[in-house]
């Protein structure tokens, strides 16, 4: 086990450098001026441009400015905010709490209602609930994430709102806090709904294929041969066996859910990472964007990193079999 | 996979058993002789497929109202673009009418000219963008399933590093790196979907190179580049094909993501992305400026989706949902 997670650390090594490369291409080398993406549109005199330009290095050989660019990261320097003169790191690390908080309670529903429709969908196979499932998760995928949240504010924020006179409707935006209405975790409904909306789709698909395919599997035949009751046959034979694929699958869009956050905090005006990120780019804020990058990339690849050693925890053919196959 | 499809009248007629002749409408029907290529069977399997029918029906639509915009929607919906000042204050965000049949936007422009305007850009983006990630796609992904070794490892570790980025992070990351724009959305769209083609066609070709039609190409004296081009291509191009066709849906969304942070096309030039975004302000007043957009960006890549959803039946390719 010790090894499997060595070796998976090992291999993390060459993308998380390669992540590095692509980014420092794309701060540094892409943008002409590299002073101009630190200072923005300011004008600053000759003195101060040349002392930025030799703070980074950029009047250094390009490898070595790399090196110079990792050595910052690694100490946790993202730079400056242009807008607010306060260190990236500390802005986004203040509005990190919020953006987990939503991916939290996004993972649940996608969780709850996801497997659950792929189980129904499966075991009721051609039957009209399974048609439903099939069609509302072609439609979700489909489903622009932000329309979605605007259509959601527009019943449960305003219609409801004016066909109740008022007596029931969910906040629209904001996440609370003294002096609101309700308490803070009605403030979470709307977005996490919207957050969880693809996945959901997602999940509920790989859950019916992956249950299908296990219950024409022989095993499950033998299974039932032997007289067992289907319900054990199918929570302990199928249901248990499908879930590994489906497990990997919530674990690793718990990570994509980290970026899909841009959207519906912007939609929804909730204070984390992601609208944090969308205010950046309108302000031209650029160092809080690309900060706003790295970090999103750094956790994806630590759950993603997680998410494959439970995998070898709960599947041992991954863990004897030589470092688990391509895909 | 859409269990609709798999009842039993979507199956092939068993062949005749009485004897036929030349001349016979049965003798043609048996497959002897060119008539029954590949596409053409996929073809066949493709238009049984009602949903598929369907996507294909809308998508033509969509296409030929794209292109022909110019001709009709001015004269009768009125510009998608200009603003006409004389008239704004009385036209400005109208109820669905029959003159307008989406309502006008606060700008006094009418909701459906913009709509049929904004899916020249929106179908654009899916096509060009999804023709760049085949191009590099196809050609990273022969180069790394052909050679193998190092070139292979190196390909595949490239593509493990765009796979750590989120998709519509790094696009808005590459957006705030080459600015706004027509043309850049193209490149970032486009730039990020090479891996997931390149993995699926280095997987093909892994397979299909084994093939003993292959080693006798070799044998034949067949160069790599016509080894690639005449054989291995046709035989791996399904997956491909179907996975494009998803992805000219994905590309879509992708755009409107974009277009709707503000980092697609800029305004006036309509895009359904933005469009949605500025009809927030007037969700109480005028809720129709946000339906039709969204409608049009869901009805089009759910079209895409089921399309490639048809086209993996019908052309057989096993893929991983």
């Amino acid at each position: 086990m010790l090894k499997y997670i060595g070796r998976r650390i090992l291999q993390m090594i060459p993308v998380f450098i390669g992540v590095t490369i692509l980014l420092f291409v794309m701060t540094t080398v892409v943008p002409g001026d590299p002073v101009k993406m630190i200072t923005g549109e300011r004008a600053i005199s000759p003195a101060v441009y040349n002392q930025i330009r030799a703070e980074y290095g950029f009047d250094q050989p390009l490898p070595k400015q790399y090196l110079m660019y990792l050595n910052r990261l690694l100490h946790g320097d993202l730079g400056q905010s242009l807008m607010r003169g306060r260190p990236v790191k500390d802005m986004l690390l203040d509005k990190f709490p919020y953006t987990m908080q939503l991916a939290l309670c996004a993972i649940v529903i996608e969780i709850i209602i996801g497997i659950g429709a792929g189980m129904i969908s499966a075991v009721k196979r051609y039957s009209y609930a399974d048609v439903l499932v099939t069609l509302s998760t072609s439609i979700l995928v489909s489903l622009p994430v932000f329309w979605l949240g605007t259509l959601l504010q527009l019943f449960f924020g305003i219609y409801m709102k004016q066909w109740t006179n008022g007596a029931f409707y969910l906040p629209m935006s904001g996440a609370g806090g003294p002096g609101s209405p309700f308490p803070q975790w009605v403030y979470l409904i709307l977005p996490s709904i919207t957050l969880a909306s693809v996945s959901t789709a997602y999940a509920a698909r790989i859950m019916r294929s992956q249950l299908l395919e296990v219950m024409g599997q022989d095993y499950v035949r033998t299974a039932t041969a032997k007289g067992l009751a289907a319900s054990a046959v199918l929570w302990r034979h199928s249901i248990k066996n499908a879930m590994i694929p489906v497990v990997t699958f919530i674990g690793i869009d718990f990570g994509a859910m980290m970026s899909g956050a841009i959207l519906t905090e912007t939609v929804f005006n909730w204070p984390g990472v992601g609208n944090e990120i969308y205010n950046a780019v309108v302000r031209r804020d650029w160092p809080v964007v690309m900060g706003g990058v790295i970090i999103i990339v750094v956790v994806v690849m630590i759950i993603n990193l997680l998410v494959d050693i439970s995998y070898a925890f709960f599947d041992p053919r991954i863990r004897y079999g030589g470092g688990g196959e391509e895909s | 996979m859409t269990p609709v499809n798999k009842d039993i009248s979507s199956m092939e007629p068993s062949p005749q058993l009485e004897p036929v002749t030349p001349g016979d409408a049965a003798y043609d029907s048996l497959s002897t002789g060119p008539s029954r290529t590949l596409a053409g069977d996929a073809w066949r399997r493709l238009r049984k497929n009602r949903l598929a029918t369907v996507a294909i029906v809308w998508i033509s639509i969509m296409v030929i109202a794209a292109v022909t915009a110019g001709l009709w929607v001015p004269q009768l919906y009125g510009d998608p673009i200009a603003i006409n000042t004389e008239t704004i204050v009385e036209d400005r965000l109208q109820s669905p009418s029959l003159e307008h049949p989406f309502g006008t936007d606060d700008l006094g422009r009418d909701v459906f000219a913009r709509v049929v305007y904004g899916a020249r850009f929106s179908l654009a983006v899916g096509l060009i963008a999804t023709a760049i990630s085949i191009v590099i796609g196809l050609m990273l992904g022969a180069l790394a399933g052909y050679y193998g070794g190092i070139t292979d490892a190196a390909v595949m570790r490239g593509a493990d590093v765009f796979f750590a980025f989120p998709y519509t992070l790094f696009a808005i990351a590459l957006i705030a790196v080459l600015g706004p724009g027509f043309i850049n959305v193209f490149i970032a769209i486009g730039v990020l979907g090479w891996p997931s083609i390149a993995r699926v066609f280095r997987s093909s070709i892994l397979s299909v190179k084994q093939q003993d039609y292959i080693q006798a190409a070799r044998a034949l004296g067949g160069n790599d580049l016509r080894i690639m081009t005449r054989h291995i291509l046709p035989n791996s191009v399904a997956p491909i094909i179907v996975y494009g066709t998803m992805s000219i849906g994905g590309a879509i969304l992708t755009e409107a993501a974009l277009s709707f942070l503000g980092m697609g096309i800029q305004p006036p030039t309509p895009s359904w992305g933005y469009m949605i975004n500025a009809s927030t302000k007037f969700m109480l007043t005028a809720p129709w400026l946000m339906i039709w957009p969204g409608f049009a960006i869901l009805t089009t890549v759910l079209a895409f989706v089921l399309l490639g959803d048809g086209l993996r039946d019908a052309l057989d390719v096993k893929m991983k949902d």
